[in-house]
């Protein structure tokens, strides 16, 4: 479990362009932040590099876990539950072997039963490429939880959702913050969780 | 199941599911290899003579058909980065694609090779040795394959340019190999090319997985 990510004058670098820099902030067990700014601001960037796929041209991202802290952004990846732009969905996988495929690589169990709560068990056995795009990004949702990780990291987590879709990743974020765990959103839309927002 | 067999067989059934894998190479083997004769003639000595060379070019070029999306198909779809932050290394990532794409490809073209090389009136005992070398050699196309794959993963046409990077880099496997048969064919034992061809696979299968991960953090990174 995390009790919290700070971040200590991050900057972020693309080619010789600077999106960002000198960026502080701290997010604690149970929190949500939202990360807000204009398009190409880099907040897709800033959840990259918390994710560790990209590294801070300055400034340090630290986690502190139960067992220590951890600075290396490989490690953190380990931690971090991804919903990015992409769904990462196979065509020709149906919605079933999709949520088995994740959660045995995650080393988790997963059900039937986790795609009642994103509506879609229905199609559990429909192959991915038969699936709208709101139904996609409810199978990552799924895909997103069955991971059980801790941090969330979310890419416009409202994108292509229908007003129901919507108010369900709004239950499952409260949920998550409940539970103690972290989301880190970038958004154009209110996350509703009560939650500080950063801009960029 | 352990995360590696996971990525291994999905990989797999994405291989068989996609219509292109292994029907897809071994097609293109079986018509280079009937096209050979067909252009060359009739002469049966020069057959035998060309057939350990011309085979095994075959398979290096059939296995090349399905490397170029080896990592791009995950790569464009996000799969790569759930992969990625998973509790699989990229290192383990990389080996699990590369005997993914050996058992769906390097394999089957090994099993069909017998039946090809019947075409090419290959005696018993070179056919033997051809059967041996694609076996140990196969695995080193599918790994060196593997690096030209994640180097090129981002690339929208990265297949055109693979085969410029690794063709060259796959001499030696094609050298070996063939060199095998053509050593047997002229009644020697062939064994020292096998030998050379066996430590060529065992170095390229073992380090590949590095030289293929760190590519694919740096293209993730960008």
């Amino acid at each position: 479990m995390i009790s919290s990510l700070t971040a200590e004058n991050l900057a972020c670098a693309r080619g010789e362009r600077k999106l960002f820099e000198q960026l502080s902030f701290r997010v604690t067990a149970g929190q949500a932040l939202a990360v807000e700014g204009a398009n190409g601001a880099g907040k897709t960037s800033l959840l990259r590099m918390i994710a560790g796929f990209l590294s801070p041209a300055d400034g340090r991202l630290v986690v502190k876990t139960a067992t220590g802290e951890i600075t290396d952004g490989e490690e953190r990846g380990k931690l971090v539950g991804w919903l990015g732009h992409h769904d990462g969905l196979k065509p020709q996988l149906t919605v079933i072997e999709q949520l088995h495929f994740y959660a045995a690589l995650y080393g988790t169990a997963s059900e039937r039963a986790m795609l009642d709560r994103v509506g879609l068990t229905r199609q559990a056995d429909l192959p991915c490429r038969y699936l709208s795009a709101g139904q996609r990004r409810r199978l990552a949702l799924a895909r997103l939880l069955v991971s059980g990780r801790s941090l969330w990291l979310l890419d416009e987590p409202f994108a292509a959702l229908d007003a129901a879709g919507q108010s369900l990743v709004g239950q499952l974020m409260a949920r998550h913050c409940g539970s103690g765990g972290i989301i880190i959103a970038a958004t154009h839309d209110p996350l509703g969780l009560g939650n500080e927002s950063l801009k960029l | 199941m352990s995360p590696f067999l996971t990525l291994l067989t999905r990989d797999i059934k994405l291989a068989a599911r996609s219509g292109g894998g292994a029907a897809l190479a071994l097609s293109f083997f079986a018509l280079v290899a009937t096209l050979m004769p067909l252009g060359v003639g009739a002469d049966l000595k020069l057959l035998a003579r060309i057939a350990g060379g011309v085979l095994w070019v075959g398979a290096v070029l059939a296995a090349l058909l399905s490397l170029d999306r080896l990592f791009q198909g995950d790569f464009e779809d996000g799969s790569l980065e759930l992969i990625a932050l998973s509790p699989l290394s990229l290192e383990m990532t990389s080996f699990a694609k590369i005997a993914a794409h050996w058992l769906s490809t390097g394999l089957p073209l090994t099993l069909l090779s017998p039946l090809l090389a019947l075409m090419f009136n290959l005696a018993p005992a070179p056919m033997a040795i051809l059967f041996v070398s694609l076996l140990l050699g196969t695995p080193a196309v599918s790994a060196v394959g593997a690096i030209g794959a994640s180097l090129t993963l981002s690339l929208k046409r990265g297949g055109l340019i693979l085969p410029l990077i690794i063709l060259p880099l796959l001499a030696p496997v094609v050298i070996f190999g063939a060199g095998a048969v053509a050593a047997v064919s002229d009644g020697m034992a062939g064994t020292g090319a096998l030998e050379l061809l066996g430590a060529f696979a065992v170095a390229a299968v073992l380090l590949s997985p590095f030289a293929a991960a760190a590519s694919v953090r740096l293209n993730l990174g960008n």
